[in-house]
Order: C-alpha cells, then structure tokens, then sequence
C-alpha cells in the first residue's frame, strides 16, 4: 500500500468520527453515530497493519489487542448503569496513558535525532497524558466512593498545587533544551503528581465535569502525538475529541450553573461548612409506606424527581409500575429530571428509558419547575443535592447557584432515602426538617415496592 | 508533513468538533462524551506504530503496555457508549427533541 492510499483511508476514517460526533448529538441517530465510530476506529487500525506490512513484533502487537479486548468488552459488558460513569473516566485515563507511552516510546527511538517541535509537542503528550491518567484515576475512585467524595483540601495545599505546576513547566524546558530520558521521566512522574493535586479539591458533584475535561485533555495529547507519529488521522481525530469535548465541559458546566473556572478552583475558595454540624439531631417527619399510598391516593397531580438512589437500588422498574398505577387512577404523573441527577448528565433518562417509561411523562428542569405549585405530592427518590434549596439560599455552599428542581413549591413533599446521611456533595437539606416534608426510609426499591401495594390495597 | 498544513488541519478540526456538537440535549451528555471517550482510543494506531520500530526490550514493553490501554480504551468504549444507547430504543416517539 503506498502512502497516497495509506492517507486516503486514515481520511475517511476521519470523516466517520466526525460524523460519529454529530450522530451522538441527536437521541435518533445516537446509536449509529457510535457504530460509524467504531467502524472507522476499526478501518484506522486495519490500515495500519495493512501500510507497515509486515510489521515488526507482530506477535507482541497481536497480543497485546487480545489482553486489552479481554480486559475492555467484558468490563463494559457487565458494568451496571449506576457504574457506567466512572467506567468512562477509567476508560479516559488509560487512553490518556497509552498516549504518554507511545509519546515515552517515540522519544526514545528518536533519541538526539529529535527537532525541536517534535521534542515539545512529545513533552506536552508526555505531560497532560499523564495528567490525565491520575486525574482519571482519582475520579474514579471518587465515583466508585473508594474514597472521600468531598473535596480534599489541606492546609497550603494551593501552593504544593502552584510549585507542582511550576516544576512540571520548569522540567519541561529542561526536557526541551537538555534532552535525554531521565528528565522525561522526571517530568512524566511530576504530570502524575500534578493529575491527582488537581482533581482531589474538586466536589462530589462537580466530577462529572471533570471527567468531561480530562476526557478533552486526552483528545488533545492525541492530537499531539499524531504531530510526534507524522499521523494526520491521530491528529484529526485528537482535535475532534479535544473541540467537542472543550465545548461538552462548557455545557455540563451550564447545565449545573457552575462557571467553569468555579468548578475547577472553587475547593479553593470554600469555606467549612458549619451548617451541616449544627443540624444534627433535628427532628424529622417519617412516615410508613401506607402514609405515603393515602397521600397519593387523594392526589391529583404527582412528580416523581428520581436521583441517584434510584439507579443504586435499581428501582426504574418499580417506579414505573407506581407511575402506572397512579395513571389508572387518574392521577396526573410527571417524572422531573434534573440534567445532572445521578452521577451524570442524562443519567436519569436512560435509567428510565431502560424502564420502558414514555418519552412524554420526562419533564426537564424548565418545563417542571413552573407546575410545583399546583403539584399535590413531589416524590424525590434518592435524590438530594438536585432538590437542595441552600442552593438558592445559601451563599457560599459548594452548590450554590446550581439550578434545582423547586420541589419545595409543592404541598407535600416524600423523600424516600436510605439514611439522614447528605447527597454527593456532602451539604445538609434543609428541606427534610420542613414541616410538609415526609420521609419514608429504606432501599428504594423495598420502599417502592410497599407503596406500590399499600396503593393497589386502598 | 509541512507546518501550514498541520495548522490548517488543527484549526478546521477544532471548528468542526465545535460545530457539531453545540446543540446537544443534556440527555446525551454522557453517551457523547462516552463516544468522544472511545474516539480518542484510536491512539491505538500509534501505539501499533512505535510497537512496530520498537527495538530495545524497554521501548516494545512500553509499546505494548500503550497497546494494551489503548486497547481497552476503544474498544471498551464503543461498547459501554453502545450499552448507554441502548437504552433509548423503542423510544422513537417524541425523542427528537
């Protein structure tokens, strides 16, 4: 295969991820956007075996596919829907390392014969790669909750931060004027230090726009190391992730209310909450699973607010079932969904389309919020931190200005929970101690499954 | 490949990624960055390519380790995007919002 041949095929391919991007941005044609770019991921690879045929280390290569398939199809295959973000976080980081790596690999091949742009742009693969891969890291194991989901913030830890990036810059030049392996991999551990300073301040709630920007980081060390590769393909494809994925931050960023800059430096500026201490040991109104069927009962309209409390019990089933049932006895039901309820964007939707639930009874944000005054009962289902008021009234909570569902507008209010412990974001909800607040503790399903019954008995 | 031309492809690709992506629903939030996630797994064809000129133990261990990430990172992540998206079929009524 000539090199004419070569470029032509990594071109189309280029053009199945853009039209890869464009059919994930529609619900109708998300589906086969994603399967236009697996097949030009596939015909990228292909090419490649083909053009450096016969290739050095086949064995190894061929290998090396096998162990990674191995370890990738089957985790995304049984990975359960509350767990698919921090799937997609681990899956960023590790393709944020394999480009440090291939970045690692070239400049040791190259050795002295490196230009000095391939030599920068291998530095920047080498540090965002990196910064990537831990970041990602610790994502995940705020998402898997392995560890603290609160922001980690120690004392003058704005400075350790400051002189990380400051040396992680300062090698760089050295890496760039000096050469030589040993900087690199000063640097490259420096990146990983750095990855994880950045992302441990950060809240809870705010992950998911943090994986959203490592994921765009990730895009563009690609694009870098097709510079470093001479691959237009790498760079294509890196820069389409890096643009879209800048842009999908900036939205998810919105979507919460949050300004970009406030997300990434707000642990900064957060002050202790004192809140949460002093509403210890208040009294709440909990009820029983047949308070919770009369007051539906005698309902007109109801909003269902699901959270992530329900995908975690995996309740979408059982929801459904009482959303059907106070349907026949013509209730008028809406589900509202907050677009950051769960662990991600959209998270809700898909949880409850698994649940076969109509198109037409989800109500975003802005189309509910106007009806919680004439709404009788909202029921909030693991929900927390999306149905917070201190979001509105409490200036300097980590939550703040985040827009919320107005559940609070409605004349009764259920929380179904499995404990007084606070939403992701770690703040007290004033809303449980109002006095039109019931709360009916237990797994959600369990609890679900009892009202469901409780409602059939009346 | 000359500066320009690298320049110029950056730049279009930067709009175009801009472009087709700005008027998303909050409902495919995910599943897109899911997608863009295993778009950028086709590092897998440098990891092939530096595997393929590796020529001291260290460089093809390294290769293959970026092989195998990068592996799982496309692979993997056109699966779970597939998985997310599933989801939504059967729903063609009013989805198109």
């Amino acid at each position: 295969m000539n090199r004419t041949m070569y470029d032509l095929i990594g071109l189309a391919a280029g053009v199945c991820f853009i039209l890869a991007l464009k059919g994930l941005s529609h619900p109708k044609t998300a589906r086969r956007g994603n399967l236009i770019g697996a097949l030009g991921a596939t015909i990228a690879t292909l090419v490649v075996f083909a053009y450096n045929a016969p290739l050095n280390n086949l064995g190894w290569i061929v290998g090396a596919i096998a162990v990674g398939s191995l370890i990738g199809v089957p985790a995304a295959r049984r990975v359960q829907m509350t767990q698919m973000p921090q799937l997609v976080a681990l899956f960023n980081g590790v393709g944020g390392g394999a480009a440090a790596l291939v970045a690692i690999v070239e400049y040791l091949a190259l050795g002295d014969g490196a230009s000095t742009a391939v030599v920068i742009f291998t530095v920047f693969t080498v540090v965002v790669g990196c910064v990537s891969f831990s970041g990602s890291i610790i994502t995940f194991l705020k998402l898997q909750e392995l560890m603290t989901t609160r922001p980690v913030v120690f004392p003058g830890g704005r400075f350790v931060i400051a002189a990380t990036l400051a040396a992680v810059l300062g090698v760089s030049g050295w890496v760039v004027v000096a050469l030589g392996t040993t900087p690199l991999l000063i640097l490259a551990a420096l990146s990983l230090l750095f990855g994880v300073l950045f992302v441990l301040p950060v809240g809870g709630a705010d992950v998911p726009i943090v994986i959203s920007l490592l994921n765009a980081f990730t895009g563009l060390t690609v694009a870098a190391s097709g510079y470093v590769l001479d691959s237009t393909l790498l760079i294509i494809a890196g820069t389409l992730v890096g643009a879209s994925g800048t842009i999908l931050t900036r939205l998810m960023a919105d979507a919460m209310g949050r300004s970009l800059f406030g997300t990434l430096f707000g642990a900064f500026t957060a002050k202790p909450q004192d809140a949460a201490a002093a509403g210890e040991e208040r009294p709440v109104r909990s009820g029983s699973p047949d308070d919770v069927a009369i007051l539906l009962n005698y309902a007109r309209r109801v909003v269902i607010v699901p959270g992530f409390g329900l995908a975690v019990a995996q309740a979408q089933h059982t929801v459904r079932e009482l959303a059907d049932l106070m349907i026949s006895k013509g209730i008028d039901v809406a589900y509202g969904i907050h677009p950051v309820a769960g662990r991600m964007p959209g998270h809700m939707n898909v949880l409850l389309a698994e649940a076969n639930v109509p198109y037409d009874q989800l109500a975003e944000m802005d189309e509910v919020n106007p009806t919680f005054g004439q709404t009788d009962v909202a029921i909030v289902i693991g929900a927390n931190d999306v149905v917070n008021p201190a979001a509105q009234t409490t200036p300097g909570c980590p939550i703040y200005g985040m827009p919320i569902l107005e559940v609070s507008n409605s004349a009764n209010v259920i929380f179904l929970k499995r404990s007084m412990r606070p939403g992701f974001a770690g703040i007290e909800n004033e809303l449980l101690y109002d006095p039109k607040t019931m709360l009916l503790f237990g797994d959600a399903k369990a609890s679900l499954t009892k009202v469901v019954s409780a409602l059939k008995a009346l | 490949m000359d500066a320009m031309a690298i320049v110029s492809i950056f730049v279009l690709a930067v709009f175009v990624g801009f472009e087709v992506v700005s008027k998303v629903s909050s409902t495919l939030h995910t599943p897109l960055m899911s997608g863009a996630n295993a778009i950028h797994g086709v590092i897998l064809v440098g990891a092939i390519i530096v595997a393929d000129h590796s020529e001291t133990t260290l460089e093809l261990s390294l290769s293959v380790a970026a092989i195998i990430l990068a592996t799982i990172n496309m692979i993997g992540g056109f699966v779970v995007t597939d998985r997310m998206l599933e989801m939504f079929k059967g729903n063609k009524k009013g989805a198109d919002k």
